[in-house]
Protein backbone atom coordinates (compact mmCIF):
# COMPACT_ATOMS: atom_id res chain seq x y z
CA UNK A 1 0.00 0.00 0.00
CA UNK A 2 2.70 2.47 1.00
CA UNK A 3 4.82 1.60 -2.02
CA UNK A 4 1.85 2.24 -4.30
CA UNK A 5 1.26 5.64 -2.69
CA UNK A 6 4.92 6.66 -2.86
CA UNK A 7 5.26 5.53 -6.46
CA UNK A 8 2.13 7.40 -7.43
CA UNK A 9 3.34 10.66 -5.90
CA UNK A 10 6.64 10.29 -7.73
CA UNK A 11 4.79 9.80 -11.02
CA UNK A 12 2.78 12.97 -10.44
CA UNK A 13 5.95 14.95 -9.78
CA UNK A 14 7.54 13.60 -12.96
CA UNK A 15 4.39 14.39 -14.89
CA UNK A 16 4.47 17.99 -13.68
CA UNK A 17 8.12 18.20 -14.78
CA UNK A 18 6.95 16.82 -18.10
CA UNK A 19 4.47 19.67 -18.41
CA UNK A 20 7.19 22.22 -17.77
CA UNK A 21 9.36 20.55 -20.41
CA UNK A 22 6.50 20.53 -22.90
CA UNK A 23 5.81 24.23 -22.35
CA UNK A 24 9.49 24.97 -22.87
CA UNK A 25 9.61 22.94 -26.10
CA UNK A 26 6.52 24.71 -27.44
CA UNK A 27 7.91 28.12 -26.54
CA UNK A 28 11.19 27.24 -28.22
CA UNK A 29 9.30 26.09 -31.32
CA UNK A 30 7.51 29.42 -31.52
CA UNK A 31 10.70 31.37 -31.11
CA UNK A 32 12.40 29.34 -33.83
CA UNK A 33 9.46 29.45 -36.19
CA UNK A 34 8.13 32.91 -35.81
CA UNK A 35 10.73 34.91 -34.04
CA UNK A 36 8.04 36.16 -31.69
CA UNK A 37 9.37 36.64 -28.24
CA UNK A 38 9.07 35.04 -24.85
CA UNK A 39 6.66 37.86 -24.05
CA UNK A 40 3.89 35.98 -25.82
CA UNK A 41 4.55 32.88 -23.77
CA UNK A 42 4.44 34.79 -20.54
CA UNK A 43 1.20 36.54 -21.45
CA UNK A 44 -0.39 33.24 -22.40
CA UNK A 45 0.79 31.70 -19.15
CA UNK A 46 -0.71 34.55 -17.14
CA UNK A 47 -4.04 34.24 -18.92
CA UNK A 48 -4.16 30.48 -18.43
CA UNK A 49 -3.18 30.84 -14.81
CA UNK A 50 -5.79 33.50 -14.11
CA UNK A 51 -8.54 31.32 -15.59
CA UNK A 52 -7.43 28.14 -13.89
CA UNK A 53 -6.77 29.65 -10.49
CA UNK A 54 -10.04 31.53 -10.48
CA UNK A 55 -11.86 28.24 -10.83
CA UNK A 56 -9.49 26.52 -8.36
CA UNK A 57 -10.12 29.08 -5.66
CA UNK A 58 -13.88 28.66 -5.92
CA UNK A 59 -13.78 25.02 -6.89
CA UNK A 60 -16.06 23.93 -4.08
CA UNK A 61 -18.84 26.36 -4.99
CA UNK A 62 -18.56 25.82 -8.74
CA UNK A 63 -18.65 22.03 -8.56
CA UNK A 64 -21.62 22.00 -6.21
CA UNK A 65 -23.60 24.43 -8.37
CA UNK A 66 -22.77 22.57 -11.58
CA UNK A 67 -24.11 19.29 -10.25
CA UNK A 68 -27.15 20.86 -8.53
CA UNK A 69 -26.15 19.34 -5.22
CA UNK A 70 -28.23 20.10 -2.14
CA UNK A 71 -26.86 20.29 1.41
CA UNK A 72 -27.29 16.97 3.23
CA UNK A 73 -29.56 17.31 6.24
CA UNK A 74 -27.94 15.89 9.38
CA UNK A 75 -31.01 14.04 10.59
CA UNK A 76 -32.12 12.65 7.26
CA UNK A 77 -28.64 11.49 6.25
CA UNK A 78 -27.36 10.49 9.67
CA UNK A 79 -25.33 7.51 8.45
CA UNK A 80 -23.65 9.55 5.70
CA UNK A 81 -22.63 12.21 8.26
CA UNK A 82 -21.45 9.58 10.75
CA UNK A 83 -19.26 7.81 8.19
CA UNK A 84 -17.68 11.09 7.09
CA UNK A 85 -17.03 12.15 10.68
CA UNK A 86 -15.38 8.84 11.52
CA UNK A 87 -13.09 8.95 8.49
CA UNK A 88 -12.18 12.58 9.15
CA UNK A 89 -11.00 11.52 12.60
CA UNK A 90 -8.89 8.78 11.02
CA UNK A 91 -7.42 11.21 8.50
CA UNK A 92 -6.99 14.19 10.82
CA UNK A 93 -9.09 16.29 8.43
CA UNK A 94 -11.73 18.88 9.30
CA UNK A 95 -15.22 17.74 8.32
CA UNK A 96 -16.12 19.00 4.82
CA UNK A 97 -19.55 20.36 3.87
CA UNK A 98 -21.78 17.48 2.81
CA UNK A 99 -24.16 17.44 -0.16
CA UNK A 100 -26.53 15.07 -1.89
CA UNK A 101 -27.23 14.94 -5.63
CA UNK A 102 -30.66 13.66 -6.60
CA UNK A 103 -29.73 11.08 -9.23
CA UNK A 104 -30.33 7.32 -9.47
CA UNK A 105 -26.81 6.65 -10.82
CA UNK A 106 -24.43 5.74 -7.98
CA UNK A 107 -21.53 8.17 -7.86
CA UNK A 108 -19.70 10.63 -5.59
CA UNK A 109 -17.23 13.49 -5.79
CA UNK A 110 -15.09 15.69 -3.57
CA UNK A 111 -13.81 19.15 -4.31
CA UNK A 112 -12.24 22.19 -2.64
CA UNK A 113 -8.93 24.02 -2.79
CA UNK A 114 -7.74 22.69 0.58
CA UNK A 115 -9.13 20.54 3.41
CA UNK A 116 -10.58 23.59 5.18
CA UNK A 117 -12.70 24.59 2.17
CA UNK A 118 -13.75 21.18 0.97
CA UNK A 119 -17.12 19.77 -0.06
CA UNK A 120 -18.24 16.21 -0.61
CA UNK A 121 -21.29 15.04 -2.56
CA UNK A 122 -22.94 11.64 -3.11
CA UNK A 123 -25.88 10.73 -5.32
CA UNK A 124 -29.10 9.34 -3.88
CA UNK A 125 -28.39 6.32 -6.08
CA UNK A 126 -25.13 5.66 -4.24
CA UNK A 127 -26.79 5.82 -0.82
CA UNK A 128 -29.37 3.31 -1.98
CA UNK A 129 -27.10 0.82 -3.69
CA UNK A 130 -24.16 0.63 -1.27
CA UNK A 131 -24.10 -0.97 2.15
CA UNK A 132 -22.26 0.55 5.11
CA UNK A 133 -18.72 -0.69 4.42
CA UNK A 134 -19.00 0.00 0.69
CA UNK A 135 -20.25 3.55 1.31
CA UNK A 136 -17.38 4.00 3.76
CA UNK A 137 -14.88 2.86 1.10
CA UNK A 138 -16.24 5.36 -1.42
CA UNK A 139 -16.20 8.22 1.10
CA UNK A 140 -12.65 7.32 2.10
CA UNK A 141 -11.63 7.53 -1.57
CA UNK A 142 -13.21 10.96 -1.91
CA UNK A 143 -11.71 12.27 1.33
CA UNK A 144 -8.32 11.10 0.07
CA UNK A 145 -8.72 13.39 -2.94
CA UNK A 146 -9.11 16.27 -0.46
CA UNK A 147 -6.21 15.10 1.70
CA UNK A 148 -3.89 14.68 -1.29
CA UNK A 149 -4.74 18.15 -2.57
CA UNK A 150 -5.84 16.66 -5.88
CA UNK A 151 -7.77 19.76 -6.88
CA UNK A 152 -4.52 21.70 -6.69
CA UNK A 153 -2.64 19.10 -8.71
CA UNK A 154 -5.33 18.96 -11.38
CA UNK A 155 -5.45 22.75 -11.56
CA UNK A 156 -1.72 22.90 -12.19
CA UNK A 157 -2.16 20.35 -14.97
CA UNK A 158 -5.08 22.26 -16.46
CA UNK A 159 -3.08 25.51 -16.32
CA UNK A 160 -0.17 23.87 -18.10
CA UNK A 161 -2.37 22.38 -20.81
CA UNK A 162 -4.22 25.66 -21.19
CA UNK A 163 -0.96 27.53 -21.62
CA UNK A 164 0.28 25.04 -24.16
CA UNK A 165 -2.96 25.24 -26.13
CA UNK A 166 -2.98 29.04 -26.08
CA UNK A 167 0.60 29.61 -27.15
CA UNK A 168 0.49 26.84 -29.73
CA UNK A 169 -2.58 28.40 -31.23
CA UNK A 170 -1.07 31.89 -31.26
CA UNK A 171 2.20 30.55 -32.62
CA UNK A 172 0.48 28.74 -35.47
CA UNK A 173 -1.54 31.82 -36.40
CA UNK A 174 1.61 33.93 -36.43
CA UNK A 175 3.29 31.38 -38.60
CA UNK A 176 0.53 31.19 -41.20
CA UNK A 177 -0.51 34.80 -41.29
CA UNK A 178 2.49 36.71 -40.13
CA UNK A 179 5.12 34.89 -42.12
CA UNK A 180 7.82 32.70 -40.77
CA UNK A 181 11.17 33.99 -39.68
CA UNK A 182 13.66 33.55 -42.44
CA UNK A 183 17.01 32.00 -42.01
CA UNK A 184 18.99 33.08 -44.97
CA UNK A 185 22.64 32.47 -45.50
CA UNK A 186 24.96 34.92 -47.21
CA UNK A 187 23.50 34.18 -50.68
CA UNK A 188 19.96 35.02 -49.57
CA UNK A 189 18.76 31.39 -49.70
CA UNK A 190 17.09 29.77 -46.70
CA UNK A 191 19.01 26.57 -46.22
CA UNK A 192 17.61 23.05 -45.73
CA UNK A 193 18.18 23.35 -42.00
CA UNK A 194 15.76 26.25 -41.94
CA UNK A 195 13.09 24.11 -43.58
CA UNK A 196 13.65 21.26 -41.13
CA UNK A 197 13.40 23.57 -38.16
CA UNK A 198 10.27 25.18 -39.59
CA UNK A 199 8.57 21.83 -40.17
CA UNK A 200 9.60 20.51 -36.76
CA UNK A 201 8.35 23.63 -35.06
CA UNK A 202 5.03 23.42 -36.90
CA UNK A 203 4.68 19.78 -35.89
CA UNK A 204 5.39 20.59 -32.25
CA UNK A 205 2.85 23.40 -32.25
CA UNK A 206 0.15 21.24 -33.76
CA UNK A 207 0.74 18.18 -31.62
CA UNK A 208 1.64 19.78 -28.30
CA UNK A 209 -1.88 20.56 -27.08
CA UNK A 210 -2.88 16.99 -27.85
CA UNK A 211 0.15 15.62 -26.01
CA UNK A 212 -0.59 17.91 -23.10
CA UNK A 213 -4.17 16.68 -22.96
CA UNK A 214 -3.05 13.04 -22.95
CA UNK A 215 -0.61 13.79 -20.14
CA UNK A 216 -3.36 15.46 -18.16
CA UNK A 217 -5.63 12.44 -18.58
CA UNK A 218 -2.79 10.12 -17.57
CA UNK A 219 -2.18 12.14 -14.43
CA UNK A 220 -5.88 12.14 -13.63
CA UNK A 221 -5.90 8.34 -13.81
CA UNK A 222 -2.83 8.17 -11.56
CA UNK A 223 -4.50 10.35 -8.94
CA UNK A 224 -7.51 8.04 -9.02
CA UNK A 225 -5.30 5.03 -8.22
CA UNK A 226 -3.69 7.10 -5.47
CA UNK A 227 -7.07 8.00 -4.00
CA UNK A 228 -8.02 4.31 -3.98
CA UNK A 229 -4.81 3.39 -2.12
CA UNK A 230 -5.05 6.32 0.32
CA UNK A 231 -8.71 5.60 0.98
CA UNK A 232 -7.93 2.01 1.89
CA UNK A 233 -5.14 3.24 4.14
CA UNK A 234 -7.82 5.17 6.06
CA UNK A 235 -10.33 2.35 6.42
CA UNK A 236 -7.68 -0.44 6.65
CA UNK A 237 -10.33 -2.52 4.87
CA UNK A 238 -9.82 -3.04 1.09
CA UNK A 239 -12.86 -5.34 0.66
CA UNK A 240 -15.17 -2.38 1.33
CA UNK A 241 -13.98 -0.32 -1.62
CA UNK A 242 -13.49 -3.43 -3.78
CA UNK A 243 -17.11 -4.41 -3.25
CA UNK A 244 -18.25 -0.86 -4.03
CA UNK A 245 -16.23 -0.74 -7.26
CA UNK A 246 -17.62 -4.13 -8.28
CA UNK A 247 -21.14 -2.81 -7.79
CA UNK A 248 -20.26 0.26 -9.87
CA UNK A 249 -18.81 -1.94 -12.58
CA UNK A 250 -22.03 -3.91 -12.87
CA UNK A 251 -24.24 -0.83 -12.89
CA UNK A 252 -24.49 1.03 -16.19
CA UNK A 253 -26.51 4.12 -15.29
CA UNK A 254 -25.10 7.54 -16.12
CA UNK A 255 -25.20 10.69 -14.01
CA UNK A 256 -27.33 13.38 -15.68
CA UNK A 257 -25.72 16.51 -14.39
CA UNK A 258 -22.13 15.64 -15.25
CA UNK A 259 -20.28 17.35 -18.06
CA UNK A 260 -16.87 16.80 -19.66
CA UNK A 261 -15.49 19.54 -17.46
CA UNK A 262 -16.59 18.00 -14.19
CA UNK A 263 -16.05 14.41 -15.27
CA UNK A 264 -12.74 13.94 -13.53
CA UNK A 265 -13.98 14.61 -10.02
CA UNK A 266 -16.46 11.76 -9.81
CA UNK A 267 -15.44 8.39 -8.42
CA UNK A 268 -16.53 6.66 -11.59
CA UNK A 269 -16.48 7.91 -15.18
CA UNK A 270 -19.89 9.63 -15.28
CA UNK A 271 -20.16 9.89 -19.06
CA UNK A 272 -21.18 7.09 -21.37
CA UNK A 273 -18.32 4.69 -22.12
CA UNK A 274 -18.99 1.56 -24.11
CA UNK A 275 -16.46 -1.21 -23.42
CA UNK A 276 -17.32 -2.86 -26.74
CA UNK A 277 -16.24 0.14 -28.83
CA UNK A 278 -13.53 -0.79 -31.34
CA UNK A 279 -10.01 0.20 -30.37
CA UNK A 280 -10.97 0.48 -26.72
CA UNK A 281 -7.34 0.37 -25.62
CA UNK A 282 -6.75 3.62 -27.51
CA UNK A 283 -9.91 5.17 -26.07
CA UNK A 284 -8.63 4.54 -22.56
CA UNK A 285 -6.01 7.23 -23.11
CA UNK A 286 -8.78 9.82 -23.06
CA UNK A 287 -10.42 8.58 -19.88
CA UNK A 288 -10.13 10.58 -16.69
CA UNK A 289 -10.57 7.37 -14.70
CA UNK A 290 -8.80 4.02 -14.99
CA UNK A 291 -10.98 1.03 -15.93
CA UNK A 292 -12.83 -0.34 -12.90
CA UNK A 293 -11.39 -3.84 -13.48
CA UNK A 294 -7.84 -2.53 -13.13
CA UNK A 295 -8.70 -0.56 -9.99
CA UNK A 296 -10.28 -3.66 -8.44
CA UNK A 297 -7.23 -5.77 -9.34
CA UNK A 298 -4.81 -3.30 -7.75
CA UNK A 299 -6.84 -3.20 -4.55
CA UNK A 300 -7.01 -6.98 -4.39
CA UNK A 301 -3.22 -7.12 -4.55
CA UNK A 302 -2.84 -5.12 -1.38
CA UNK B 1 34.99 37.84 -0.35
CA UNK B 2 33.76 34.55 -1.75
CA UNK B 3 34.69 32.81 1.48
CA UNK B 4 32.47 35.21 3.45
CA UNK B 5 29.50 34.53 1.17
CA UNK B 6 29.99 30.77 1.48
CA UNK B 7 30.11 30.99 5.26
CA UNK B 8 26.98 33.15 5.37
CA UNK B 9 25.09 30.73 3.13
CA UNK B 10 26.15 27.78 5.27
CA UNK B 11 25.09 29.54 8.47
CA UNK B 12 21.70 30.38 6.92
CA UNK B 13 21.22 26.76 5.85
CA UNK B 14 22.03 25.47 9.33
CA UNK B 15 19.63 27.96 10.90
CA UNK B 16 16.91 26.94 8.43
CA UNK B 17 17.47 23.31 9.32
CA UNK B 18 17.12 24.07 13.02
CA UNK B 19 14.05 26.21 12.52
CA UNK B 20 12.14 23.92 10.15
CA UNK B 21 13.28 20.72 11.81
CA UNK B 22 12.35 21.88 15.30
CA UNK B 23 8.94 23.14 14.20
CA UNK B 24 8.26 19.90 12.39
CA UNK B 25 8.98 17.91 15.55
CA UNK B 26 6.79 20.21 17.65
CA UNK B 27 3.94 19.86 15.19
CA UNK B 28 4.13 16.08 15.21
CA UNK B 29 4.38 15.81 18.97
CA UNK B 30 1.37 18.08 19.42
CA UNK B 31 -0.56 16.00 16.95
CA UNK B 32 0.19 12.92 19.07
CA UNK B 33 -1.12 14.67 22.19
CA UNK B 34 -4.18 15.93 20.39
CA UNK B 35 -4.90 12.48 18.97
CA UNK B 36 -4.72 11.01 22.48
CA UNK B 37 -7.31 13.49 23.75
CA UNK B 38 -9.49 12.69 20.75
CA UNK B 39 -9.77 9.09 21.93
CA UNK B 40 -11.14 10.30 25.25
CA UNK B 41 -13.60 12.61 23.50
CA UNK B 42 -15.01 9.71 21.49
CA UNK B 43 -15.15 7.39 24.50
CA UNK B 44 -17.05 9.99 26.49
CA UNK B 45 -19.48 10.42 23.61
CA UNK B 46 -20.16 6.71 23.75
CA UNK B 47 -20.74 6.88 27.51
CA UNK B 48 -23.28 9.66 27.02
CA UNK B 49 -25.31 7.64 24.51
CA UNK B 50 -25.73 4.62 26.76
CA UNK B 51 -28.31 5.73 29.41
CA UNK B 52 -30.75 6.65 26.64
CA UNK B 53 -30.24 3.26 25.02
CA UNK B 54 -30.79 1.38 28.28
CA UNK B 55 -34.05 3.27 28.97
CA UNK B 56 -35.36 2.60 25.45
CA UNK B 57 -34.65 -1.13 25.67
CA UNK B 58 -36.11 -1.32 29.22
CA UNK B 59 -39.37 0.01 27.80
CA UNK B 60 -39.77 -3.19 25.78
CA UNK B 61 -37.71 -5.83 27.59
CA UNK B 62 -38.01 -4.92 31.25
CA UNK B 63 -37.15 -8.33 32.65
CA UNK B 64 -33.73 -8.61 30.97
CA UNK B 65 -32.27 -7.16 34.13
CA UNK B 66 -28.94 -8.98 34.03
CA UNK B 67 -28.07 -7.46 30.67
CA UNK B 68 -28.97 -3.91 31.77
CA UNK B 69 -26.95 -4.17 34.92
CA UNK B 70 -23.94 -5.48 33.05
CA UNK B 71 -24.03 -2.47 30.74
CA UNK B 72 -24.62 0.07 33.50
CA UNK B 73 -21.85 -1.34 35.70
CA UNK B 74 -19.40 -1.58 32.82
CA UNK B 75 -20.13 2.03 31.93
CA UNK B 76 -19.54 3.17 35.50
CA UNK B 77 -16.24 1.31 35.64
CA UNK B 78 -15.11 2.83 32.36
CA UNK B 79 -15.90 6.35 33.54
CA UNK B 80 -14.10 5.84 36.85
CA UNK B 81 -10.98 4.22 35.43
CA UNK B 82 -7.85 5.86 36.80
CA UNK B 83 -5.15 5.08 34.26
CA UNK B 84 -5.06 4.35 30.52
CA UNK B 85 -4.50 0.60 30.95
CA UNK B 86 -7.50 0.18 33.27
CA UNK B 87 -9.54 2.44 31.06
CA UNK B 88 -8.78 0.40 27.93
CA UNK B 89 -9.76 -2.79 29.74
CA UNK B 90 -12.98 -1.27 31.12
CA UNK B 91 -13.92 0.03 27.68
CA UNK B 92 -13.47 -3.47 26.23
CA UNK B 93 -15.77 -4.91 28.89
CA UNK B 94 -18.32 -2.21 28.05
CA UNK B 95 -18.12 -3.08 24.33
CA UNK B 96 -18.83 -6.71 25.19
CA UNK B 97 -21.80 -5.75 27.40
CA UNK B 98 -23.24 -3.57 24.60
CA UNK B 99 -22.94 -6.43 22.13
CA UNK B 100 -24.94 -8.63 24.52
CA UNK B 101 -27.58 -5.92 24.89
CA UNK B 102 -28.02 -5.64 21.11
CA UNK B 103 -28.14 -9.42 20.81
CA UNK B 104 -30.93 -9.52 23.42
CA UNK B 105 -32.83 -6.80 21.54
CA UNK B 106 -32.96 -9.08 18.49
CA UNK B 107 -35.67 -11.13 20.21
CA UNK B 108 -38.07 -8.17 20.54
CA UNK B 109 -39.56 -7.18 17.13
CA UNK B 110 -41.41 -4.16 18.58
CA UNK B 111 -38.15 -2.84 19.91
CA UNK B 112 -36.37 -3.40 16.61
CA UNK B 113 -39.06 -1.36 14.84
CA UNK B 114 -38.75 1.53 17.30
CA UNK B 115 -37.22 4.52 15.49
CA UNK B 116 -35.51 5.77 18.61
CA UNK B 117 -33.83 2.41 19.11
CA UNK B 118 -32.70 2.29 15.48
CA UNK B 119 -31.22 5.78 15.72
CA UNK B 120 -29.38 4.85 18.91
CA UNK B 121 -28.08 1.68 17.31
CA UNK B 122 -26.71 3.69 14.39
CA UNK B 123 -25.20 6.25 16.76
CA UNK B 124 -23.53 3.58 18.89
CA UNK B 125 -22.13 1.77 15.87
CA UNK B 126 -20.78 5.07 14.61
CA UNK B 127 -19.42 5.77 18.07
CA UNK B 128 -17.53 2.46 18.17
CA UNK B 129 -16.14 3.26 14.72
CA UNK B 130 -15.03 6.71 15.86
CA UNK B 131 -13.26 5.30 18.91
CA UNK B 132 -11.47 2.83 16.64
CA UNK B 133 -10.53 5.56 14.15
CA UNK B 134 -9.35 7.84 16.95
CA UNK B 135 -7.04 5.08 18.18
CA UNK B 136 -5.87 4.43 14.63
CA UNK B 137 -5.10 8.11 14.13
CA UNK B 138 -3.26 8.20 17.45
CA UNK B 139 -1.10 5.26 16.37
CA UNK B 140 -0.47 6.82 12.96
CA UNK B 141 0.58 10.06 14.66
CA UNK B 142 2.90 8.18 17.03
CA UNK B 143 4.42 6.33 14.08
CA UNK B 144 5.07 9.57 12.20
CA UNK B 145 6.56 11.26 15.28
CA UNK B 146 8.73 8.32 16.37
CA UNK B 147 10.05 7.85 12.84
CA UNK B 148 10.96 11.52 12.55
CA UNK B 149 12.86 11.65 15.84
CA UNK B 150 14.84 8.56 14.86
CA UNK B 151 15.66 9.56 11.29
CA UNK B 152 18.77 11.45 10.31
CA UNK B 153 19.23 14.44 10.50
CA UNK B 154 16.28 15.28 12.79
CA UNK B 155 17.65 12.78 15.30
CA UNK B 156 20.23 15.43 16.24
CA UNK B 157 17.52 17.96 17.09
CA UNK B 158 15.51 15.35 18.95
CA UNK B 159 18.43 14.60 21.22
CA UNK B 160 19.25 18.25 21.79
CA UNK B 161 15.72 19.29 22.72
CA UNK B 162 14.50 16.15 24.48
CA UNK B 163 11.90 14.89 22.06
CA UNK B 164 11.14 11.48 23.50
CA UNK B 165 9.62 8.40 21.94
CA UNK B 166 5.90 7.88 22.45
CA UNK B 167 4.09 4.59 23.08
CA UNK B 168 1.62 3.04 20.68
CA UNK B 169 -1.89 2.22 21.83
CA UNK B 170 -2.05 -1.55 22.16
CA UNK B 171 -5.23 -3.59 22.21
CA UNK B 172 -5.42 -5.32 25.60
CA UNK B 173 -5.17 -9.14 25.45
CA UNK B 174 -8.87 -9.38 26.38
CA UNK B 175 -9.73 -7.37 23.28
CA UNK B 176 -8.18 -9.82 20.87
CA UNK B 177 -10.19 -12.67 22.36
CA UNK B 178 -13.65 -13.22 20.86
CA UNK B 179 -16.21 -11.43 23.05
CA UNK B 180 -18.65 -13.78 24.80
CA UNK B 181 -22.26 -12.88 24.21
CA UNK B 182 -24.48 -13.79 27.18
CA UNK B 183 -28.17 -14.36 26.57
Amino acid sequence: MHEQIARNKRRTFLMLLGFVALITIVAAAIVLLVGAGWVGVIIAFIIAMALAWGSYYNSDKIAIAASRAKPADETEYRRYHNLVEGLCIAAGLPKPRLYVVNDPAPNAFATGRNPKHAALAVTTGLLEVMNRVELEGVIAHELSHVKNYDILVTTIAVTAVGTIALISDIGLRFAFWGGMSDRRDSNGDSGPLGVVIAVASLAVLMLAPFAGYLMQMSMSRDREYLADASGVQLTRYPPGLISALEKLRDDHAVVHNATKATAQMWIEQPLETDPKKPGSKFNNLFDTHPPLEDRIKRLQEM
Amino acid sequence: MVAVIVVVVLVVLVLLFFWLGFNGLVRRRNQVDNAWSQIDVQLKRRHDLIPNLVETVKGYAAHERGTFEAVTNARANAINAQNPADQAQAENVLSGALKSLFAVAEAYPDLKANQNFLNLQEELTASEDKVAYARQFYNDSVLSYNTKIQQFPTVILAGMFNFDKREFFDAAPEDTATPQVQF
